[in-house]
């Protein structure tokens, strides 16, 4: 026996919509959780991390003994908390005597393991230990430039997974259109050599040029490290062929009632329904209505004294 | 002026993107310092180089600042979800296409012929209620003894559990194809068991009221020293329910006992007064009729033994005994 099950709550309705597989995808959340030991450089990176992905990203802080993303069976729990908050990419640091200060990034499709890169943290500064100007400093959420610079992306493995997985992490939501006044922040990742990159974050100084684009000055502000690949996994071929697949692009949906001219700009047409202002109900018994009841009262009792008169005259 | 800028880098403006793939450390500087200026470097060179083609898109006025439409990007990144899978037609869409019946845009408000003004189609107050008919005429067909509003009735039941099972079979058709609608669930009520199912027994009002008040009590202190809940009432029985008496005998609690023991008694007694025996007359009479009966033998036997009578056992204690048992033990009982 099966029944159907729908929510009684548009706030379900929509929550559950939100989930739903999209044609288009917006941005990914990302999970940060940690495993048995940490040690205090990894967790002040987890938690930088998740300042800088303040938006959209689960911060978890209980310690997580069964995750073990590069086994067989670990995976069972992360798989459960990406269907529960919703999250593709998931940041999971751990800290042993073989593998210290251990980052493991890895993503998710239809909340099933997709990829993983593990990376070690080394040279680790943060975001306190930098000194700038705040007037500069990045706001939350913003969009910000990316910038790959070492021919060791391009030739090496590990390296070219790991800019993939990267640019997935820090590109933020997918929007359509930007606002030039709140580019503020950029990435830059540096491959040193085969195996290490220096990733870096800055603030962004636009200075007046002539032209039209102003002058670009960075200024480091934000956490710097070095990361170290020590293993990676790719994603199965035909898996790696399903995720990259996109829908063809679809004709929008017209919007009603909004129409835009060239002089004034988007134009939205709002339909009342007539007011009957003779019908509607006054809401406070304004002193006007008092007296004209009264008056009416007085009135009806005058005519009947009135028609006695005639009754009595006749 | 150059024409073409040949920049060497990969640009993604979509994602704000930029990618050098010729650069390389020959050696790698020696101090910490020196390698983070470089990499500063590279990475200020690859983030103007973005910069201009963005800034030279056409962009259009905003109240905060200029707004840019990006291009869509052209790095290829794996999707998080699935595609959505297209929902199939349901039955009655496809009879629809096969007959060629075109959905129709119906009204909100409808005419009602009967009161003369403009009724809702459905809800509150709607056109062709079931409530709103005063009589209905008696066709040949009809059966002489059927309610025909009750009939009425019925049939919509019926067409709407027809609706909802056809609604099912859709939704279920649905999820076997793995396009059902993401607000929508198909639960299991019940595990499909073979033989005689029985459905769940349903617990009423009253019955969950008794348990929830045992498992309330059943605590070191008798629940009395628990957090109540917001909105839930004390318990209906408190204190002690039952109440047992001292045994021992005296004034106040002592002669309670003696006063309870006698109502109970005068109840009885009054109930069923008229069955009680009295046993004193019914003792006399019946030693009367014995001595009735023993002087009609003696009369009889007479002469003969005369002596004999005084050596005769004297029956009449026992029976006396026997006869007072039945109604000591009555009362006793009571």
């Amino acid at each position: 026996m099966m029944k159907i099950k729908t929510p009684k709550k548009g706030r379900v309705k929509r929550e559950l919509d939100k989930r739903a597989p999209k044609l288009v995808e917006t941005g990914k959340k990302t999970l940060i959780l940690q495993g048995t030991k940490t040690s205090g450089t990894l967790n002040s990176v987890l938690s930088e991390i998740y300042h800088l992905k303040k938006g959209g990203a689960v911060r978890f802080t209980r310690k997580n003994d069964n995750i073990r993303p590069f086994e067989s069976g670990g995976e069972t729990s992360l798989e459960f908390f990406s269907l529960k908050t919703d999250c593709s990419i998931f940041v999971y640091g751990s800290h042993s005597k073989k593998r210290p200060n251990n980052l493991v990034i890895g993503r998710m499709y239809d909340h099933h393991v997709y990829d993983l890169v593990e990376v070690g943290v080394e040279n680790f500064k943060s975001i306190e230990s930098f000194t700038y100007d705040k007037k500069i400093a990045p706001r939350v959420g913003s969009k910000p430039f990316i910038a790959f610079v070492g021919e060791g992306f391009e030739n090496v493995d590990e390296l070219k997974h790991l800019k993939e997985v990267l640019l997935d992490l820090l590109r933020g939501k997918v929007v359509e259109n930007i606002n030039l006044a709140g580019l503020d922040r950029a990435y830059v990742c540096t491959a040193i050599s085969s195996n290490k990159v220096y990733l870096t974050h800055c603030a962004l100084r636009l200075k007046k040029s002539g032209t039209v684009v102003p002058r670009m000055e960075l200024v480091e502000v934000g956490p710097s490290m070095d990361l170290v690949v020590r293993r990676h996994r790719l994603p199965n071929e035909g898996l790696r062929k399903e995720a990259m697949k996109t829908a063809k692009d679809q004709p929008k949906k017209k919007v009603k009632n909004v129409s835009s001219d060239a002089i004034q700009g988007t134009i939205g047409k709002i339909y009342i329904p007539d007011q009957k202002v003779g019908e509607m109900a006054l809401p406070n018994k304004a002193k006007g209505v008092k007296r004209e009841r009264r008056e009416a009262k007085n009135k009806d009792a005058n005519e009947h004294a009135s028609k006695k008169q005639k009754e009595e005259s006749e | 002026m150059e024409t073409e800028n040949q920049n060497p880098f990969q640009l993604d403006v979509g994602n704000l993107l930029a990618f050098n793939p010729f650069h390389n450390f020959p050696s790698l500087p020696t101090s910490r310092d020196e390698l983070v200026k470089e990499c500063l470097q590279e990475g200020t060179k690859l983030v103007q180089a973005v910069a201009d083609s963005l800034f030279n898109l056409p962009s259009t006025e905003d109240v905060d600042g200029p707004l840019v439409k990006l291009p869509p990007p052209t790095t290829k990144l794996p999707r998080e979800k699935h595609l959505p899978k297209p929902k199939p037609p349901t039955k009655w869409e496809e009879f629809a296409k096969k007959k060629g019946i075109k959905k129709r845009k119906k009204d909100k408000v409808v005419w009602d012929e009967q009161t003369g003004t403009w009724k809702r189609r459905f809800g509150y107050d709607r056109v062709n209620d079931d409530k709103d008919i005063p009589i209905i005429e008696a066709k040949m067909t009809d059966e002489p003894g059927e309610d025909p509003f009750a009939k009425r009735q019925d049939d919509k039941k019926k067409r709407v559990e027809k609706q909802e099972k056809n609604r099912f079979q859709n939704l279920k058709q649905a999820a076997k194809l793995g396009a059902l609608p993401s607000h929508v669930q198909l639960a299991a009520t019940a595990l499909p068991i073979t033989g005689t199912q029985v459905p769940p027994k349903k617990v009423t009002k009253d019955e969950l009221g008794n348990v929830a008040g045992m498992a309330a009590t059943s605590t070191a202190s008798g629940g009395k020293f628990d957090r109540k809940l917001p909105g839930e009432k004390p318990a209906k029985k408190q204190g002690k329910h039952r109440k047992f008496l001292p045994v021992v005998e005296g004034s106040g609690i002592g002669s309670r006992e003696k006063e309870q023991t006698e109502n109970v008694l005068n109840k009885l007694i009054s109930k069923h007064s008229h069955e009680i025996l009295n046993v004193d007359k019914a003792v006399t009479m019946y030693n009367v009729k014995k001595e009735k009966k023993a002087r009609n033998r003696k009369n009889q036997e007479g002469r003969s033994s005369s002596t004999s009578n005084e050596l005769k056992p004297k029956k009449q204690l026992h029976k006396k005994g026997a006869k007072r048992g039945p109604g000591s033990s009555r009362k006793g009982k009571a």
